[in-house]
């Protein structure tokens, strides 16, 4: 829609103005990590941070939320379907990549309303990403370096100051009546290109094969003996999930007051990765061990998603691999399946099964 | 779509139910009951054979249930056959006439059955797989001109375990389908077949040219009945399964029925030998 140039200087005063007028999330330091927060005053925001432990996705699917509240007795119930203007600042484009499979998922087929109220009262700022976050990130390679078309607002740290991408009226909108912004010089547009090309060289392809190339490995991959020694290690905390921008997947419970009768349906985070999660009513479990699920875990993300929704379900974001406490990776795993396949062994396995 | 499904969308939240009443509650078995469920004046549930409802015990959850009445037989009302295995299943065993639900749905994929027509059928229903399978079997017996042979093979664990024992009375008085029953134990009340259901088999003649097969059972029974459907040459896309899997949310949302790239609860419960036999997961 429009760039304009906004100097670090005014940040603070821009942030304070949104705060005037939103709820304003961003990345700030907690214990010597970084987590999504609201921003209380504005130097507690830190946009050159590396990743934050979990992902901004929480305000678009709280860990825990209330779906209706009701009273058994009467049978009266009550949805519950909250949002309070968003601003969510700092996001990196991975994280952009993720928010936009959540909103595919929670808009095919029927609805999710309570998703679609947090989001359309959301407005993402994204920051453009100019050198490595962390050792297990692998965004290069899964095409998530760059940030997709949905952003409100994109900024690019170009030294004093950033560079603005309007990409939306909701974007528009949070720069309307703020004064200490400007329409970008010449010069200002040769920097942004500088900073641009320069980034790329610092960021390091991690797979070791294209990700086109992905859901096709996957496919032959299914008889893998990897999924076998995965298991072996995997401790089933469900961790990797938890952290992870594009999971969605929840539990349903009824929670009830001391009257037993008042009470509300809650939806919490839930993982594929938990023993239970696939049993049935009598008793039968359809992904019974951890290698079962961790090949339904990486074929989700590196397939499922792509056959279900047109979009890859792992932005290599890098949260998983780092909060796994036996070291599985999404990269490991992936490139050990491409190199087995190279040498034949993928193919023998499924020709044996 | 359906008035109740119309109601359940015309809520702010896909995932609140729509009250609705117990009118009937009948003793099957030790474990199963029949529920008639009255839907709120004026509603018709307008359902396919092979779909579920997501019932509602306010304070205790939700549980996916499949229909078991056909949609030929639901007049403003529809009954669910439940067996008692889980909280929600449990807390509906202790209701009683005139109390309330929550209903969401129908949803699913159902059977399809216009596809069915002209066609014989062979059912085989395996233990609490008859609870869905009796939709499809009452709606092709209602229409029976439309459908060439009807055959139904029933098998259960032991005698006591035998749902819907006045209506297969019934059919086993009709001269216009071939029915037959086995059990895995027998007990000393039981005279007839004893064995698992695909020792039915050599009992009927099949013609494979012109049949499909419809099997709901548990997960264990799908396999051995699979390999003689496909022995005796029914084609893929004419072998038809209702599959169970866990749903919480019934809408494709909740991941907790998804097999690869489908959700269950959205793209089946019922699917097509053919549709789903390179999926792992499935069989």
């Amino acid at each position: 829609m429009s760039f304009k140039i906004m100097p670090k200087a005014a940040l603070p005063d821009w942030v304070t103005w949104l705060k005037n007028r939103y709820r304003v999330v961003g990345p700030t330091a907690r214990q010597g990590q970084y987590v999504f927060a609201e921003i209380a005053s504005p130097d507690e925001l830190v946009l050159d941070y590396p990743t934050s432990v979990l992902p901004p996705k929480k305000y678009l699917l709280p860990q825990r939320e209330t779906l209706f509240t009701f009273d058994a007795q009467s049978m009266q119930m009550k949805a519950n379907i909250e949002w309070e203007p968003t601003v969510i600042l700092g996001v990196h484009t991975c994280d952009m990549h993720a928010i936009r499979l959540l909103d595919k998922v929670h808009a095919t087929g029927y609805t999710d309303q309570h998703y679609q109220a947090h989001r359309q009262h959301t407005t993402l700022v994204s920051i453009e990403c100019l050198s490595p976050c962390m050792e297990q990130s692998f965004c290069k390679s899964m095409g998530t370096l760059t940030v997709p078309e949905d952003y409100d607002l994109h900024l690019t740290d170009l030294g004093d100051s950033y560079g603005v991408d309007v990409g939306s009226e909701k974007g528009e909108a949070l720069l309307q009546g703020f004064t200490a912004i400007w329409d970008p010089t010449s010069e200002d547009y040769q920097r942004i290109n500088k900073v641009m090309a320069e980034k790329w060289p610092r960021f390091s392809y991690r797979l070791n094969f294209d990700v086109t190339e992905l859901p096709d490995l996957l496919a032959l991959s299914n008889n893998s003996s990897l999924w076998n020694e995965l298991g072996d290690i995997c401790l089933g905390c469900g961790q990797c999930t938890k952290v992870c921008p594009t999971c969605y997947c929840f539990d349903v419970r009824d929670e009830v007051d001391l009257s037993l009768t008042k009470g509300q349906r809650t939806r919490t985070w839930d993982s594929c990765q938990i023993d239970r999660f696939a049993t049935v009513a009598g008793g039968h479990n359809f992904r019974s061990t951890r290698a079962l699920r961790n090949r339904h875990r990486f074929m989700r993300k590196g397939k499922y998603h792509l056959e279900a929704y047109g979009l890859i379900g792992c932005v290599g974001c890098g949260r998983c691999a780092a909060a796994c406490l036996v070291h599985i990776t999404p990269v490991d795993t992936f490139n050990e399946l491409y190199r087995r396949h190279k040498k034949g062994e993928i193919l023998e396995e499924a020709k044996q099964a | 779509m359906t008035t109740l499904l119309k109601e359940t969308l015309k809520h702010s939240s896909i995932y609140m139910p729509t009250p609705a009443r117990i009118t009937a509650v009948k003793d099957l078995t030790a474990l199963e009951k029949l529920f008639t469920i009255e839907l709120p004046s004026g509603f018709s549930l307008n359902h396919r054979p092979g779909q579920f409802v997501q019932i509602s015990v306010l304070g205790v959850g939700e549980a996916p249930i499949s229909i078991s009445s056909s949609p030929s037989r639901s007049n403003g009302s529809f009954e669910v056959c439940v067996r008692r295995v889980g909280s929600v299943t449990n807390a509906m065993h202790a209701l009683k006439p005139g109390a309330m639900l929550g209903l969401r749905g129908p949803f699913g994929r159902g059977f399809p059955v216009e596809r069915f027509r002209g066609k014989d059928i062979l059912f085989v229903p395996g233990g609490l797989g008859l609870a869905p399978l009796r939709s499809l079997i009452n709606e092709v017996l209602d229409e029976r001109g439309k459908y060439g042979r009807v055959i139904i093979l029933y098998g259960t664990r032991s005698p006591s375990e035998i749902l819907f024992r006045d209506e297969i009375a019934q059919w086993q008085q009709r001269t216009d389908i071939e029915f037959h029953m086995t059990v895995d134990r027998a007990d000393e009340s039981w005279t007839g077949n004893v064995g698992v259901v695909t020792t039915l088999f050599p009992k009927v003649q099949i013609h494979p040219r012109n049949m499909v097969a419809v099997v709901v059972g548990p997960p264990v029974m799908y396999r051995f009945v699979l390999m003689e459907l496909l022995g005796k040459g029914i084609a893929e896309g004419n072998i038809w399964f209702s599959f169970e899997r866990h749903m919480k949310c019934g809408v494709g949302k909740c991941g907790h029925c998804q097999m690869h790239h489908i959700y269950t609860c959205q793209d089946g419960p019922s699917f097509s030998y053919a549709e789903i036999k390179h999926l792992e997961e499935a069989l």
